[in-house]
């Protein structure tokens, strides 16, 4: 969304909706463990019946947060298909900010003092 | 008549869940957050709330971004919790109070807040773990709800002074309820985070302080601030304080804070506990805690 200048960070609005809509819906799905499961025998086959843009599978093949975002996917949603591969959100945090893991959770310890 | 007894407010974290399921109370990790509940209990065993108002946001299990409420009212016998696929364990269902439900949402639409109605829901973990957080176990939650779901997920997002007012309408209807029963009125999510972006982990604690601070004394101050400024002062995903702003709003007495915890981090979250008494204990003849 517009009409904000904070770094870092998309406001999850009308442009990315649109833009999103397959990938969102497809992470929906994921709500499903026959879904999930269906995902992980035939990833080329779950994104094609969800009609993922190319940007969209991309994404999805690199495992690549940042890029899902500017896909259009929402972070609720992109949680689901994470936790597919047990990723938390520690897990996609660090990806995201390029840090390890333990770095990353040093980080948020640290917002604490 | 129905009265509102007091507020609560806490966060909501996914991993929650899976902690208690795990029995991890106690752990290094966790306790500094399950700690802040004893008091809580106390509270709870001696208020003995009927009934829950509870505002928070959907993640995707009942509302999908195909059609999206800013604003919906359950009116449900039941609203079950179902899988929300990222691991943590299914909860059990919570009782419903109908007839409540469609007197808030009577006054309401008459207020002009055009609500949703769902007479049937299904709610995820920001209902389930706050019930399971106040009453721990496996016995039926002790009180009937009413589920009000705000949209802060796809912006727009309502204004936090319009969450602050829904709040208020809320409190006034309960006011008018003719059972008698004794309602707590329960806001969850927050305080500051940020899962997505280049700013993901984004913990700002000296706001979240000024936010419980206001909460307490001012909130309608926090009614000023724009949907960005929260969303930069309290990270992507700390604006699920607006669930917090409609609560205080429903605290029509005189209200008085009770009790705060607050910790970082829970998972990639500022975590944070509130109860507010809705009119002084002297009053009532009763002590605080």
């Amino acid at each position: 969304m517009r009409h904000h200048n904070i770094p870092g960070t998309t406001l999850f609005g009308g442009d990315e909706a649109q833009k999103g809509i397959a990938l969102n819906r497809m992470c929906f799905s994921f709500n499903s463990a026959e879904n999930r499961t269906a995902f992980l025998k035939d990833e080329d086959a779950y994104c094609a019946k969800f009609g993922l843009n190319a940007e969209q599978r991309q994404a999805v093949r690199e495992r690549n947060v940042l890029k899902m975002l500017a896909a259009g996917g929402n972070i609720y949603y992109l949680a689901k298909l994470a936790g597919i591969f047990e990723l938390n959100v520690q897990d996609i945090g660090a990806q995201q900010t390029g840090m390890s893991v333990d770095q990353f959770k040093d980080k948020l310890v640290a917002a604490g003092r | 008549m129905a009265r509102i007894i007091g507020g609560l407010g806490t966060t909501h974290v996914p991993s929650i869940g899976k902690a208690i399921a795990e029995r991890k109370q106690n752990d290094p990790y966790w306790k500094p957050f399950f700690d802040g509940f004893h008091f809580v209990h106390r509270w709870l065993a001696r208020e003995k709330p009927d009934v829950a108002v509870v505002f928070y946001n959907d993640h995707g299990l009942n509302f999908f971004l195909d059609k999206l409420p800013t604003f919906a009212v359950g009116a449900a016998n039941e609203y079950r919790n179902e899988d929300e696929g990222w691991g943590i364990p299914v909860s059990k269902s919570a009782a419903g109070i109908p007839n409540l439900s469609w007197h808030l949402i009577e006054r309401l639409v008459a207020d002009e807040f055009d609500v949703t109605i769902c007479q049937d829901m299904l709610v995820d973990h920001a209902v389930t773990i706050p019930l399971s957080l106040m009453w721990p176990g496996e016995a039926p939650w002790p009180v009937r709800i009413v589920p009000v779901s705000i949209n802060t997920v796809q912006h727009p997002l309502p204004s936090a002074a319009r969450c602050f007012k829904l709040g208020q309408s809320i409190g006034r209807a309960i006011d008018t309820y003719e059972e008698n029963l004794k309602v707590l009125v329960i806001g969850t999510g927050g305080l500051s985070h940020q899962l997505d972006g280049e700013r993901a982990g984004f913990i700002n604690k000296a706001f979240d302080q000024l936010c419980m601070d206001r909460l307490t004394n001012d909130p309608e101050s926090l009614t000023r601030y724009s949907i960005p400024e929260i969303v930069e002062q309290a990270g992507a995903q700390g604006v699920e304080f607006l669930n917090w702003i409609a609560m205080r709003g429903a605290l029509t007495g005189k209200v008085i804070e009770v009790h705060r915890n607050y910790h970082i981090p829970i998972s990639n979250t500022a975590a944070a506990t509130m109860v507010f008494d809705n009119q002084p204990a002297v009053l009532r003849g009763q002590h605080a805690a």
